[in-house]
């Protein structure tokens, strides 16, 4: 039984000057039928052309480089072309982006971007697809579907317009959906009522997601497991409880330490010393290291990618037993 | 697009523009049905050069003409000219923009290159070129190389504006969900670029009318007996303090015309940059 995506050892590079930049460098990770994984990071991490690079969506000049490889089941995505590849895009993965004020065509009703988006894909009369949407509409939560059906993106709300991108993505039947920092751009209560949405429609559909955030709070008790990214890279790959009771990597140590606690003693908050550095200027052995507090001589090495238990691995020397 | 109109009905200037040019096109459609056929052959029996008066309302040229007749037949010629031209012009400027701003690259930079070359030759000359080589230009012909030399800016506006949408996440969003080229053109790049293409495109209409004047003022442009405004004034040339009312009078409607194509292309372009934040 082959995974619903396997991405291995991707590299995006920018061609600049005489080197250029790689953003994405060698990242790994799988993603199962039905499940959720949080691609968690700072900005600049590469979340975000992580998440373009699976639709190869990559803005130029950008590529992605030889002996990456992305495989959806049996198809190898990186071979695509042309009409094979759109057929991928919105069928097999669909993607939300962070701002749903500038997602929507301005110019274009709701009803007529979901009808053009099912009728993108599939042999479906103008009137079948118009009802498929409203249908889409209403499960998404924007009353029967037939009275926004007519509305304009600037007569909805932040959310109300999330709900619709949902409602697009959803229409050709996708297997995995990246929602690229969905909730990011709304207010905090409506932020929760997207992620309910997203989490009963994924129940619903079957779908796997890519969850793609800067926020802890967003994946705690929603997704199934956590790739945190740093500097182009992921550092630590665990199920999500495990995450939060007991961060291996110093860097996911030190995003946990940085979030306020509802419960327990109060402490001081524990800021990251540093920022994240940019790509290009990436330090040699663990991109990490000029900020870790338990910084070693070796980590100036490539660290080594290390298995802590079933499902659980972390790039850091820290976890190879000292012998 | 209807909002767009409606915002430069609204607009004073706009109002103003959209109301002569009703008056003008009105004239130029339905005035020659109660008018002589200025193409008849002259009575001479009218008087000749007669100055403005109850029987010929902008009097009679050196022919015994009536001028007013000659004034409206002149002016659909000169608006069909104008309006085949530009809408030649715009096409293959929305065209060639979209297909440079949308493909990039390669495509975008030969086919931006050939327009800058084309841009420093000033249109007249290239045009003078042309029509010198065709003697006695035919209207289509005419109406051809005008609306041919005169997509080069058009092109760079639509290039622009497409290059500004398609940064945009709606069309990234499109792509993402897999809509066709075709599509993403066609729904959501083409229908952003229609503001800014109004605008040009009627302010376009202005330079045309002017440019089949100058042409046809120096004998190049729409050949006689069929009358122009531009046509009419080189052949008032000899008469300009004799009869001024022969050249005054197309010479009006040129400023008219020109003045009101530019109100409207005024108002459209801030209705435009209105609606687009």
């Amino acid at each position: 039984m082959t995974s619903l995506l396997e991405v291995q050892d991707l590299r995006v590079r920018f061609p600049r000057g005489t080197g250029g930049i790689t953003p994405v460098d060698g990242v790994s990770f799988t993603i199962e039928r039905g499940e959720m994984l949080a691609l968690v990071g700072e900005s600049g991490a590469g979340k975000s052309l992580t998440g373009l690079a699976l639709l190869r969506l990559v803005p130029p000049p950008g590529r992605i480089e030889p002996g990456s490889s992305i495989h959806l089941g049996d198809t190898d995505l990186l071979r695509l072309e042309g009409e094979a590849l759109r057929q991928v895009r919105g069928r097999r993965i669909a993607m939300v982006f962070q701002d749903p004020m500038s997602s929507l065509n301005p110019v274009l009703t709701i009803g007529d971007q979901i009808s053009e988006t099912i009728q993108a894909h599939a042999e479906m009369s103008a009137r079948e697809a118009r009802g498929r949407a409203q249908s889409l509409l209403a499960e998404v939560g924007l009353g029967d579907g037939t009275s926004r059906y007519r509305s304009y993106p600037h007569q909805l709300s932040g959310g109300m317009r999330q709900r619709v991108m949902l409602a697009i993505s959803l229409a050709a039947g996708p297997d995995l959906l990246i929602a690229d920092e969905p909730t990011s751009a709304l207010d905090v209560t409506v932020q929760a009522q997207i992620l309910e949405l997203l989490d009963r429609l994924r129940a619903s559909h079957g779908l796997a997601v890519l969850l793609i955030t800067h926020d802890l709070g967003v994946v705690a008790g929603r997704a199934d497991r956590v790739a945190v990214m740093y500097a182009g890279r992921i550092v630590e790959e665990a199920p999500t409880a495990a995450l939060f009771t007991g961060p291996a990597h110093p860097y996911t140590q030190g995003l946990l330490a940085s979030l306020p606690r509802l419960r327990g003693p109060r402490r001081p908050l524990e800021p990251i010393a540093g920022t994240v550095p940019v790509p290009g200027q990436w330090p040699e052995g663990c991109r990490f290291h000029p900020r870790c507090p338990r910084v070693m001589p070796k980590c100036t090495m490539e660290p080594p990618l290390v298995r802590l238990e079933e499902q659980r691995t972390m790039r850091c020397w820290l976890g190879v037993t000292e012998g | 697009m209807t909002s767009l109109w409606g915002a430069t009905w609204h607009d004073r200037g706009g109002r103003l523009g959209l109301l002569l040019l009703g008056v003008l096109t009105g004239m130029a459609l339905f005035a020659p049905g109660f008018l002589p056929d200025p193409r008849a052959m002259p009575d001479i029996s009218h008087g000749v050069l007669l100055p403005p008066g109850p029987a010929h309302l902008l009097g009679t040229d050196e022919h015994s003409r009536d001028v007013l007749a000659r004034l409206v037949f002149g002016g659909r010629v000169s608006l069909a000219v104008a309006l085949g031209a530009v809408t030649l012009s715009v096409t293959l400027g929305a065209l060639i923009g979209v297909v440079a701003g949308y493909a990039g690259g390669v495509i975008d930079a030969g086919l931006m290159r050939c327009v800058d070359a084309a841009l420093a030759i000033p249109r007249l000359f290239l045009l003078l070129i042309i029509v010198a080589i065709i003697e006695r230009i035919p209207l289509g012909v005419l109406i051809l190389t005008i609306g041919a030399t005169g997509w080069f800016g058009t092109s760079r506006l639509v290039r622009s504006e497409v290059l500004r949408l398609r940064g945009m996440d709606f069309v990234r969003a499109a792509e993402a969900l897999g809509a066709s080229r075709r599509r993403v053109i066609a729904r959501h790049l083409l229908p952003g670029v229609a503001g800014p293409l109004a605008a040009a495109t009627t302010l376009a209409v202005g330079d045309v009318i002017l440019l089949e004047a100058g042409l046809s003022f120096l004998g190049l442009g729409v050949q006689p007996p069929t009358p122009s405004w531009g046509g009419m004034i080189f052949e008032a040339k000899p008469y300009v303090v004799t009869a001024p009312w022969m050249s005054l009078a197309p010479g009006v409607a040129i400023a008219l015309t020109v003045v009101a194509v530019s109100l409207v292309g005024d108002a459209l372009s801030r209705s435009a940059g209105a609606t687009r934040s």
